[in-house]
């Protein structure tokens, strides 16, 4: 076996655990599109009930409204809770704060300007996902570092293995 | 070989360190305000108990001083700052001060019951539906107490109760020095006063509201 062969073996052998365990995650990850659907019915349901014509295509809105409702709200930070979404609370003023993003949203406002009201009046600490500008961008760039580090600290470590194996007595036959 | 184990030790432990120490300057009990400095939300809000019914707007208080208090039944807070604010009310109405309550997620009957059992109330409350007011002023919890100055510009927005002191030290430079038109933006050295952690209440334990603490 050659030295390379031998470092990538023992690079993919460090990471697999790593992997595992981030496939695991996926595989537990409750999809968000169930719980969606337990709260608004997806547009092809509401549509299969309703006649066609002009009234299939109010209700075609009306989902397009929930759904972009659904995303924003998921966005905004439920200023009474501990790390829930106003779409995820259930208090009183989270549901009023839902109520407003639909207002806006009806009004003409884009998501954005809907986030931009809310940040004008909470701060941008309302916003559950921190814009990716100045020392946020911390938050998004520390673990891709800390990735790379780690990575580059199981090669060289790797490396340093394989170079050290022979002079305790050279590679197995 | 024993130096750059250190050194990168040192690289490792360092930001770690920073990261906690900053941590320990930093309250986590303190809530964000960005309205301190800014133009204080237009609002037209029906006056309970108003006969005839009567319409607060805060475009026509340009000019004046104006006190606005959130406030619920359920809030224990709001029953500890009342008489500061009731106090204060009367103390300042010959000077033009304006003070009105902003009933928050409580029904009319409840917040009629809680003036009554509190002895009055020297200002009137006003009716916020779908608390659409409370929202465009940022609010968190009950109590909160906005204070707007003659230019229409929040000048301080205190969370949790205030007493007639905080009161006092915010409205009087007010009233000796009123702001002008060529004031600039910022919060006229009062941003510090913009956050408190003294005790709040969110929502409603049970009974008036309907909302459920998460």
């Amino acid at each position: 076996m050659t030295r390379g062969s031998r470092t990538l073996r023992l690079v993919v052998t460090a990471l697999f655990p790593l992997l595992a365990a981030s496939g695991h995650a996926h595989a537990v990850q409750i999809p968000a599109g169930d719980g969606a659907r337990t709260q608004f019915p997806a547009a092809e349901d509401r549509a299969t009930a309703q006649p066609a014509g002009p009234a299939q295509d109010a209700v075609v809105r009306e989902t397009e409204l929930d759904r972009q409702v659904k995303e924003v709200s998921a966005e905004l930070r439920c200023v009474v809770c501990q790390g829930l979404s106003i779409q995820d609370s259930p208090s009183t003023l989270a549901q009023e704060m839902r109520g407003v993003v639909r207002e806006r949203l009806i009004a003409g406002d884009s998501p954005e300007q809907v986030k931009v009201f809310f940040v004008e009046r909470y701060g941008e600490w309302v916003l559950l996902k921190p814009k990716a500008s100045g020392f946020n961008l911390v938050v998004y760039l520390l673990p891709i570092a800390m990735i790379l580090a780690g990575a580059a600290f199981v090669f060289l470590k790797a490396r340093s293995w394989t170079r050290a194996a022979p002079a305790d007595g050279g590679p197995p036959a | 070989m024993n130096w750059n184990r250190s050194l990168i030790g040192i690289g490792v432990a360092l930001p770690i360190i920073a990261l906690l120490a900053y941590g320990m300057t930093v309250d986590p009990n303190e809530l964000p305000s960005t309205m301190p400095g800014r133009d204080a939300p237009e609002f037209a809000l029906r006056v309970m108990d108003s006969a005839p019914p009567d319409t607060v707007r805060l475009a026509d208080h340009r000019g004046d001083v104006v006190v606005v208090n959130f406030w619920a039944s359920w809030c224990l807070g709001c029953r500890d700052e009342h008489p500061d604010l009731s106090q204060t009310a009367t103390r300042y109405e010959e000077r033009g001060v304006k003070f009105y309550g902003v009933i928050y997620n409580d029904t009319e009957g409840n917040a009629r019951s809680w003036i009554r059992d509190m002895g009055g109330q020297a200002y009137p409350s006003l009716v916020d539906t779908r608390s659409r007011t409370a929202i465009d002023y940022g609010l968190y919890a009950v109590p909160e107490t906005v204070i707007i100055d003659q230019l229409g510009r929040v000048a301080h927005k205190q969370i949790g109760p205030i007493t007639a002191r905080q009161l006092s030290d915010i409205i009087d430079p007010l009233l000796a020095n009123p702001p002008t038109a060529e004031t600039t933006g910022g919060d006229d050295g009062q941003a510090d006063a913009d956050t408190i952690d003294a005790p709040r209440d969110a929502e409603p334990e049970n009974g008036s509201g309907d909302g459920a603490k998460s």
